[in-house]
């Protein structure tokens, strides 16, 4: 018995147990979705980060633990993102063509993401601390922490807040989008993109490659436009 | 995948985002790294106008799995927990509420401006129904 503890405990401190775990639990997740036919709400994210949530808390594994050997995975977001000029290179043509529907639809939504999101939420009487840090919401993490930063809002509950909103996009995007009828892969990329950024790119590009080029897109001007109109917004909303 | 080409694919790619991550250091501009790693790329490749070596297939192995790379970030709303808890009602409404009609105005919007200018000439960009 104490044998087998401290191997635990010695396994435990190491990252491969983690980065191991993160793996697995993503490869079965991933396997679920494919079972159930792709349906977005067995979204493999949630499931995969659920079962790993619930393992840290049954084994008493605090997040910093986690991430020790999480952070390998997490890393190869930066170059992943880079990666992104491959299809936008490829797709050039199509994208010069709609410039002008994109620039519309960038500040269209970028606005209602923001003053929608402080809006619910402040008729709902939430804190003062709570609202600052939802106003970014819909743009990429590191933009969204360091805007959140400048307005007074807590970056990391910021950062919690941006993946509840992509994991939502992620799940709502695909039968939404049916419901009302928009069969245009560019502007369902396009929206996917503005309201949950990479998550919502990442769930764009299972779907239609087309699709995920343009969500790519929305979600880089997003966070650009989205670093400026939040701290010209948010007092005015206050 | 040869060997040799897809490693300098690798390097290729971290370089950009290295130089991404420099400017954004040096410049103090408010966009990550690697937006601009990306956008460096894109003129790297507008100028040699082709996708050289196994930079093509390394691009679309890492975003065929981008979901995957969120594991890790989605797994740290466990430190917030009391917090969403304490408040769920107000942050849920105001996440899916917002969420949803971002998107719904944005592809509105996106839709409207390309049917006013006239923009609708190719179907392949369409779903099949």
């Amino acid at each position: 018995m104490s044998g087998g503890t401290s191997l635990w405990v010695y396994l435990a401190s190491t990252p491969l147990l983690w980065l191991a775990v993160t793996l697995t639990a993503y490869a079965l997740a991933y396997r679920l979705f494919l079972a159930s036919g792709m349906r977005p709400i067995v979204n493999p994210v949630v499931i995969a980060a659920g079962a790993i949530i619930a393992l840290l808390l049954v084994t008493g594994t605090g997040y910093d633990t986690y991430f020790d050997g999480a952070q390998f995975v997490h890393f190869l977001l930066g170059p992943a993102i880079v990666a992104l000029a491959v299809p936008l290179f490829d797709q050039a043509r199509r994208i010069r063509r709609v410039l002008l529907p994109m620039a519309v639809a960038l500040v269209a939504g970028s606005i209602t993401a923001i003053v929608s999101t402080v809006g619910i939420a402040w008729a709902l009487g939430a804190s003062r601390e709570t609202l600052l840090s939802l106003a970014p919401k819909s743009v990429t993490t590191p933009i969204a922490m360091g805007i959140s930063e400048r307005i007074g809002g807590l970056p990391s509950l910021t950062a919690a807040f941006v993946l509840i909103t992509g994991i939502t996009g992620a799940i709502v995007a695909t039968p939404f989008l049916n419901a009302l009828g928009f069969r245009d892969w560019r502007a369902r990329g396009f929206a996917v993109g503005i309201a949950a950024h990479g998550l919502g790119m990442a769930r764009a590009f299972q779907v239609n490659e087309l699709a995920g080029i343009f969500a790519a897109i929305a979600m880089a001007l997003n966070g650009i436009v989205t670093s400026i109109a939040v701290p010209l917004l948010v007092p005015l909303l206050f | 995948m040869g060997g040799r080409t897809l490693i300098e694919a690798l390097a290729a790619l971290l370089v950009f985002q290295l130089a991404g991550e420099f400017l954004v250091a040096w410049s103090g501009l408010p966009v990550p790294g690697p937006v601009l790693g990306m956008l460096f790329l894109l003129v790297f490749l507008a100028a040699l106008r082709r996708v050289p070596g196994d930079i093509g297939p390394v691009a679309q192995t890492l975003l065929r799995h981008l979901s995957l790379l969120f594991v890790p970030a989605a797994v740290g709303v466990i430190v917030h927990v009391e917090r969403i808890e304490a408040e769920w009602l107000p942050i849920l409404a105001a996440l899916i509420g917002s969420t949803v009609l971002t998107i719904a105005v944005t592809a509105a919007v996106f839709r409207l401006v390309v049917r006013l200018t006239g923009g609708d000439d190719d179907r392949q960009e369409e779903m099949v129904p």
